[in-house]
């Protein structure tokens, strides 16, 4: 999607810059900011391009690297650690075949840690793209990452 | 029966896509209520019911409201706190997915009592599901003019968006939130002057906690008298317990304050497997502190918890078995809050770094007694240096288990000692 679509579908208000941040993230594929991209909302906005990139740098959600198509982010606060029981973080990394920061050659997973989903009485959790997947089990984590592959096969 | 459910009393009862089920349910009828009576009486009941804000600092909810309504400049505005980011805790996010509209109406009540025309509900970015079952409440709340111009056919109006989060912790302390919610980098602000005075947009602004906002309601509907009869005397009500960890039935149940945390792990959480022991229990979240299992006949209370100076209310109960190393889970906590803290103010951006080094040097045996002094003062500066409540309640699990947990930190500090023995004879 082009960025000049979402900025349309907001008010030129300042206060907007991270609903519009994410919006946008969230129709790209690679799901990150091109320098061009974070000037163009600043303009837009009317207001620096520094304080768009203080806002892109604070938040976790913003990346400026491009990242995969599916991004699995892997919860590691005590709750999801407490219930972890087949290793999860070493599991993923296997399945995967990357380590946390890392994309696939492919440009289809990347790996990251997150804060605590809030899905404690699901956990271990983890997160892909927008959906939370809790109680998870080897069986389960590979059925996610096959479903993935799937979908991009069809 | 242990469980008591005002808040709760819908859960898994409606579909929370229809306002239809929710209206069925005597939903908005406390709205309905509080249009027809006089401002000044519902402010009475909020008084009379003793609510204390259930976002973890206990704030009494009467002085916040009246503050509000005593302003008199416009705009004013109504913010609903629902970033939920403390590990252990997701009650707001349950009431958010199985009951969006009684949050609304929760809103609408505190909205009219203070004249406050316009409200967000601010929602963490993980919470995606959570976001879209609130956005479709308040359309469909539109669709029936419950929310709008002249609502229900009376003079007052009052319209409400949803505004997410995009991943960052300091964000559910109340400046850090004002400050995202302009599109700003989520850092605190120096207080006073309070958000009732001047929050967002430097307008009156009342910012209280999901699980606040959907007890409002309860309290109209019951009377402010009845609900202080529930719970203890310092302690009004019930409260949405979040039981995470190693128990069998994690989950959130809805309790009056008073009872034993014992209580509610072994009969609600479902106890701990078999043939495992409790080792600790870390009350609140990650910021509040570790207690051993001995003291887990304490009742739910805020002055209890006060006792711990931390701001612990929140209702979380993480429950620790023995199969885990001690200064791991620590090691874990700190590197939660180096990674979470702004940034902003000196204590909490250096001190967390520099406990999580001692503490990894605990973890590696290497530690020496010099370490535990250096621990706990640097964890006191946190605590009374820092500007937010971030930084403030960073050092609780590591002043609670230096207190609690000390021949621990002494064995630890031996074994090093003998390690470091055994590789000096190596040599």
């Amino acid at each position: 999607m082009i960025l000049a679509e979402v900025l349309k579908r907001f008010p030129k208000k300042k206060e907007y810059l991270i609903e519009i941040l994410l919006e946008y993230q969230k129709q790209k594929e690679t799901h990150h900011f091109e320098e061009h991209e974070l000037k163009e909302i600043a303009n837009y906005l009317n207001i620096p391009e520094s304080r768009v990139c203080s806002v892109v740098g604070f938040y976790t959600f913003f990346s400026t690297e491009p990242r995969g198509k599916y991004i699995f982010q892997i919860c590691r606060d005590l709750p999801c650690q407490l219930n972890d029981n087949f290793d999860l973080l070493s599991s993923i990394q296997m399945i995967l075949g990357i380590k946390v920061g890392e994309t696939t050659q492919d440009g289809l997973f990347t790996l990251e840690y997150t804060s605590c989903l809030g899905h404690c009485d699901k956990s271990p959790a983890i997160r892909v793209n927008d959906k939370i997947h809790g109680s998870l089990s080897l069986n389960k984590l590979k059925a996610i990452v096959a479903e993935c592959k799937e979908k991009e096969n069809a | 029966m242990l469980e008591m459910k005002l808040v709760s009393k819908r859960f898994g009862l409606i579909d929370p896509y229809s306002i239809d089920d929710f209206i069925a349910n005597k939903g908005y009828q406390a709205l309905k209520k509080a249009l027809k009576a006089d401002k000044l009486d519902l402010l009475d009941e909020i008084e009379n019911s003793k609510l204390r804000g259930r976002g973890g600092a206990g704030f009494p909810v009467a002085i916040k409201i009246m503050a509000l309504a005593k302003e008199i400049s416009q705009p004013k505005y109504v913010i609903c706190n629902a970033d939920e980011g403390e590990p252990g805790n997701f009650k707001d996010r349950y009431i958010l997915e199985k009951d969006p509209h009684s949050i609304i109406e929760g809103m609408l009540i505190a909205a009219y009592m203070t004249n406050a025309k316009t409200g967000y509900i601010y929602i963490r970015g993980e919470y995606s599901l959570q976001i879209d079952i609130m956005k479709n409440a308040i359309k469909q709340a539109r669709e029936k003019n419950y929310l709008g111009e002249a609502i229900l056919g009376t003079d007052f109006s009052f319209d409400l968006e949803v505004r997410s989060g995009a991943g960052s912790y300091v964000c559910g302390e109340e400046f850090a939130l004002l400050e995202s919610l302009e599109g700003k980098a989520g850092r605190t602000r120096v207080k006073p002057p309070f958000p009732t005075s001047r929050g967002l947009f430097n307008k009156p602004t009342l910012i209280n906690n999901v699980e606040t906002f959907a007890t409002l309601p309860v309290i109209i509907d019951i009377g402010g008298k009845e609900y202080a009869k529930i719970g203890t005397a310092s302690s009004t009500g019930t409260k949405l317990i979040s039981i995470s960890g190693n128990v069998l039935k994690k989950g959130v149940y809805e309790v009056p304050f008073g009872i034993s945390m014992r209580k509610i792990i072994n009969e609600l959480g479902g106890g701990v497997e078999n043939g495992r022991k409790i080792r600790m229990v870390q009350l609140g979240g990650e910021c509040g502190p570790i207690i051993p299992e001995y003291m887990l006949d304490m009742v739910i209370d805020f002055e209890r918890f006060e006792e711990f100076e931390s701001k612990t209310g929140a209702g979380a109960l993480i429950v620790i078995d023995d199969r885990f190393d001690f200064f791991e889970i620590l090691k874990r906590i700190s590197e939660f809050f180096t990674h979470e803290s702004c940034g902003k103010c000196i204590p909490c951006r250096e001190g967390n770094y520099h406990l999580l080094k001692i503490i990894d040097r605990f973890v590696n045996y290497c530690a020496t007694e010099k370490d535990m002094n250096l621990l706990e003062n640097t964890a006191m500066v946190l605590h009374h240096t820092s500007l937010c409540g971030l930084g403030q309640s960073a050092p609780t699990a590591i002043i609670s288990a230096l207190h609690y947990f000390r021949g621990t930190f002494q064995k630890r500090i031996e074994a090093s000692l003998s390690q470091e023995d055994r590789i000096y004879a190596k040599n």
